[in-house]
């Protein structure tokens, strides 16, 4: 798993990468309780707006980690908001994007180098 | 701003070691939440009892300079001073009653909105206890010291500890603490000595709920604080909670639901306009206000129940059914008590018929909203029967 300044975790499998918050992102934010998904099928790059994260206090933009083409977004977030706090690393993701620059997830921080990241916060 | 320019209260240290997040507001470090977190907080209070730290709020007492003795006279003395700047009936006030009311510019426009009580005690009359919100109190003080001359003089007390502890088991809570107490009826206050120290309790609050709010001496503040937290029954509440229950209240919240340029009419706090000051056209910007509660209004605040999708935030704008842009959302979220996203915000009068379909736009998609009548989540304050 890599991770992002702005606590966003991408894993990889083949050319497909899941992505979602990361535990410390979603204890941030507290009780999750909406998430605007962007469709299947729609091209981000990396660094722009992804998905919208909204808790009971506020409304936070969650960046694409990479570039790539949206295949799936996580119909159980969208209808159990809650799923965010309770597995954020896990059942918990957002979308899984068709890489299309792999090379920029060699550019993200691995869990060493995030959690000294963090250490700094 | 920064750090060291912001205030603290006498509870700071309390909710540092409760694990409460702190943030800046109004100018003073504040919890926003506790580990528990907003949601949770916000359940408990309706269904428990919470204790919010409201330090950071403006109480204050006006008091006459000269008395007479006579406290009818010295009430309607001090009372025409308060009258000189709000639109409530303050001279009708009864001995320990408070009362919710607007401070208003020559325009009619909201300076801010702000409680007032008269003293229970014969011997206190000829002053009022005189409660503004954190971010306007400097200016409303100025304004309050303006009016007053030299025939009052005002008494800051928010150096002290404004402790709220609001929910349905507020009562049982405080009744064990604070006694006489549970004599007190909503929007009814009494100074009480407790252990030597003299407190204000009022049965008041802003979210929804039964409860009280108690003006602690700063150096008593924490003790008292810990006390109310030892109380099973009882959790600290941060100022996310806060914002969630008054919402569902249907309350509005100055700077933000209200501004120098909302009138009480166009808020929907006619409630707050003296019938008998309206008549004598009396207070700042009366003209404005008589015509606009005779129906020349171009704007009034409604309440919004987003039905699906994301919750309608501050600045959203409102559309009708047909996609025209009528009024924008000044408060909203997620209502944990309801269950969904609710907002507040104003829109042209012709669209704030409960049950209208509307719109609400967020990050450039349309929703559906529908009108519905405020508080979202019903009120339950204990009124007692008028004796």
């Amino acid at each position: 798993m890599r991770f992002t300044k702005d606590h966003e975790w991408v894993e990889v499998a083949g050319d497909i990468a899941t992505i979602g918050i990361t535990s410390y992102a979603a204890e941030q934010l507290g009780d999750v309780v909406f998430v605007d998904l962007p469709p299947a099928g729609k091209a981000v790059k990396a660094g722009e707006e992804l998905a919208v994260v909204e808790s009971v206090k506020a409304a936070s933009d969650v960046y694409a980690p990479v570039s790539g083409e949206v295949v799936e977004a996580n119909s159980e977030v969208a209808e159990a908001p809650e799923t965010v706090n309770a597995t954020p690393e896990g059942g918990g993701w957002f979308v899984k994007l068709k890489l299309s620059n792999p090379s920029e997830v060699d550019a993200l921080m691995d869990r060493p180098a995030y959690e000294a990241f963090l250490a700094t916060l | 701003m920064s750090d060291e320019a912001l205030n603290t209260t006498p509870l700071t240290q309390a909710h540092i070691a409760l694990g409460g997040r702190m943030v800046p507001f109004g100018g003073y470090s504040m919890p926003v939440q506790y580990p528990e977190g907003i949601l949770k907080e916000h359940l408990w209070t309706r269904q428990n009892a919470g204790a919010f730290d409201v330090s950071h709020m403006g109480p204050s007492f006006l008091e006459l300079n000269a008395k007479s003795g006579d406290g009818e006279a010295d009430h309607r003395a001090i009372a025409a001073i308060a009258e000189t700047l709000v639109c409530g009936d303050i001279r009708g006030l009864k001995p320990g009653q408070l009362r919710y009311t607007l401070m208003l510019n020559e325009a009619g426009g909201v300076i801010d909105d702000l409680m007032i009580g008269r003293p229970l005690q014969p011997g206190r009359q000829g002053m009022l206890y005189v409660i503004v919100n954190a971010g306007t109190k400097d200016g409303d003080f100025a304004l309050i010291e303006k009016a007053a001359g030299e025939k009052a003089r005002l008494i800051r007390a928010d150096d002290r500890a404004l402790i709220a502890i609001q929910g349905p088991k507020a009562a049982e809570v405080v009744g064990a603490i604070i006694p006489g107490a549970l004599d007190l009826g909503f929007m009814q206050f009494r100074r009480i000595d407790l252990d030597g120290a003299g407190l204000v309790v009022s049965r008041s609050g802003y979210t929804g709920e039964d409860g009280f709010e108690i003006l602690v001496p700063a150096i008593g503040g924490a003790a008292f604080w810990d006390r109310l937290l030892a109380d099973e029954r009882v959790k600290p509440i941060g100022l996310g909670a806060r914002d969630s229950l008054r919402l569902e209240a249907g309350l509005p919240l100055y700077g933000h639901d209200l501004d120098a340029t909302t009138s009480p009419a166009e808020a929907s706090l006619a409630f707050a306009v003296s019938k008998r000051r309206l008549r004598d056209q009396d207070f700042p910007g009366a003209a404005r206000v008589a015509r606009e509660l005779g129906g020349e209004i171009t704007r009034r605040r409604i309440g919004l129940k987003v039905l699906g999708g994301p919750p309608a935030r501050e600045g959203a704008e409102i559309a009708n059914a047909a996609g025209e842009v009528v009024g924008t959302v000044t408060s909203g979220g997620f209502g944990p008590s309801v269950g969904g996203p609710i907002a507040m915000g104003y829109a042209r009068p012709a669209y704030a018929e409960v049950g209208t379909q509307m719109k609400v736009i967020v990050r450039g998609k349309p929703g559906d909203a529908e009108v519905v009548a405020m508080p979202f989540a019903p009120h339950r304050y204990f009124r007692k029967a008028q004796t």
